[in-house]
């Protein structure tokens, strides 16, 4: 099942540019939010603060709250037992060139520690089953390489490889951005079909993808959160002035 | 990511929806003259005026058919959208109205004439009235205007009730008044109506401007 994500008083740096100001918001469990916001508004500098991914970078800094539960994100917790359970999927499909369709998947099993066999072989099944991609790869999987993929399916192999590990959280960076309409269309199924097992964040540039996917946005601008309701509130009504110019198209 | 070309087609739109209440309220304000005075040529006016404000209907429907479908408008454009189609088809019915009023008119004016103690003219100029206000509203964006309009469709459907009792008693006590009071009875009803279409108009202003639905007394805003 998905957790829900609780975020306070999120600050966060690049040197000494601060890109991201107090932000406070409450990522329902199983449920998919998207972030949407005018490029460089900060939506994806506060995705990679969900995974600590963003101190990866070492000139940046976070500081405040994230809570999956009952784990503090920004307390204790190590970046990678993290990243197990809050996993992502970024704008480019970027399928480990040299491995197989299988060992794609496998890879993050085998990295936890996991070596028997039948197990893996299980799990990358069932984990290619949920990205929707088992039907179109089950004749080749272990023998095809991942990179011989079309891109909407490689994108989805990199979905399997992270539901692999079982995360409770999927984080999504523009996912279907370099796709045409009939895979963007599968990945955002995909997102539904996911919902009932994991709680997933999506970063958005199209805003129509966002109201067909989230049942809440939150819109960012100038690396604040303007605002974040119900999706079909934000797109039908939105309460601040910046949202409505913003999806309206009157700046941006 | 300015969509300054789509900006432009909702001003065209505003601009097609008023010249199609333009004359939607020419053809109600020339069936009430007709009433008035009594005057078949301005009957034949109203008339065939309707073919154009059918055409005009579809010309707006499709319009915003096709902003719909090609720009995927959001928020106050998505509402101003919404609101165009349905202020849209009042204004259609308005024209319908003025033409029913017409059309009973003339067989009022071949029918020997009769005093019947009502005043038609008062509530024809409330019912105008309210169009009048609600197009204000819709031009000006004006959700207050819009909500005086709504306070006015009470007073139109007392007054129409008004007739009603007032003519169903005069066709009981003097029955050869019949015919005409039937008429004269029915062009009251129409007035109603046309009050009702300029309710709706208000209603959809309130909505476009606000995000509210005012629709039966109910207030739901998201």
């Amino acid at each position: 099942m998905g957790a829900g994500i609780e975020v306070r008083d999120l600050n966060a740096w690049y040197g000494s540019t601060h890109t991201l100001h107090d932000i406070g918001i409450m990522i329902p469990a199983n449920h998919a939010t998207a972030l949407i916001g005018p490029s460089g508004c900060g939506k994806s500098t506060f995705v990679r603060c969900l995974n600590r991914m963003h101190e990866t970078n070492p000139i940046a800094r976070v500081t405040g709250s994230v809570r999956l539960g009952d784990l503090d994100i920004y307390n204790g917790a190590a970046p990678v037992a993290i990243r197990r359970r809050i996993g992502m999927v970024f704008q480019r499909a970027n399928p480990f060139p040299t491995m197989s369709i299988y060992d794609n998947v496998a890879s993050g099993l085998r990295l936890g520690g996991l070596r028997n066999r039948k197990k893996i072989e299980e799990i990358v099944e069932r984990s290619l089953r949920r990205a929707a991609l088992w039907d179109e790869v089950k004749d080749a999987w272990k023998s095809k390489s991942g990179t011989s993929l079309s891109g909407g399916q490689q994108q989805r192999l990199c979905i399997a490889r992270a539901l692999a590990i079982d995360p409770e959280v999927l984080l999504m960076d523009e996912p279907a951005s370099a796709l045409d309409p009939i895979s963007t269309a599968k990945i955002e199924d995909l997102i539904f079909e996911l919902k009932a097992d994991y709680t997933i964040v999506i970063v958005t540039h199209n805003m129509q993808q966002a109201a067909r996917v989230a049942e809440m946005t939150g819109f960012f601008l100038n690396g604040y959160l303007v605002e974040f309701d119900a999706t079909t509130k934000i797109f039908t009504n939105p309460s601040d002035k910046r949202t409505e110019d913003y999806i309206t198209g009157r700046f941006g | 990511m300015t969509r300054t070309r789509f900006h432009q087609n909702l001003d065209d739109l505003k601009e097609k929806l008023l010249v199609m209440a333009g004359m939607s309220e020419q053809a109600i304000q020339r069936a009430i003259e007709a009433y008035r005075v009594g005057d078949l040529s301005i009957c034949d006016l109203v008339v065939r005026s309707e073919p154009a404000i059918n055409r005009m209907e579809r010309d707006i429907d499709q319009m915003a058919l096709d902003l719909l479908a090609m720009e995927q408008p959001m928020a106050i454009d998505l509402r101003f959208i919404l609101a165009v189609i349905k202020i849209n088809a009042d204004l259609e019915r308005v024209g319908d109205q003025a033409v029913n009023i017409a059309e009973r008119v003339r067989d009022l004016q071949t029918s020997s004439p009769v005093d019947l103690p009502v005043d038609i003219p008062k509530l024809a100029t409330l019912a105008a009235t309210m169009v009048r206000h609600a197009l204000q509203a819709f031009i000006d964006a004006d959700p207050v205007l819009a909500e005086k309009v709504l306070t006015m469709d009470d007073e139109v459907d007392e007054m129409n009730r008004a007739v009603y009792r007032t003519l169903t008693r005069s066709i009981q006590l003097e029955p050869a008044c019949s015919h005409q009071a039937l008429h004269v009875l029915l062009i009251a009803r129409n007035l109603e109506r046309v009050g009702d279409h300029a309710t709706n108009i208000a209603e959809d202003v309130i909505f476009w401007v606000r995000g509210a639905d005012v629709r039966h007394h109910v207030q739901t805003g998201r």
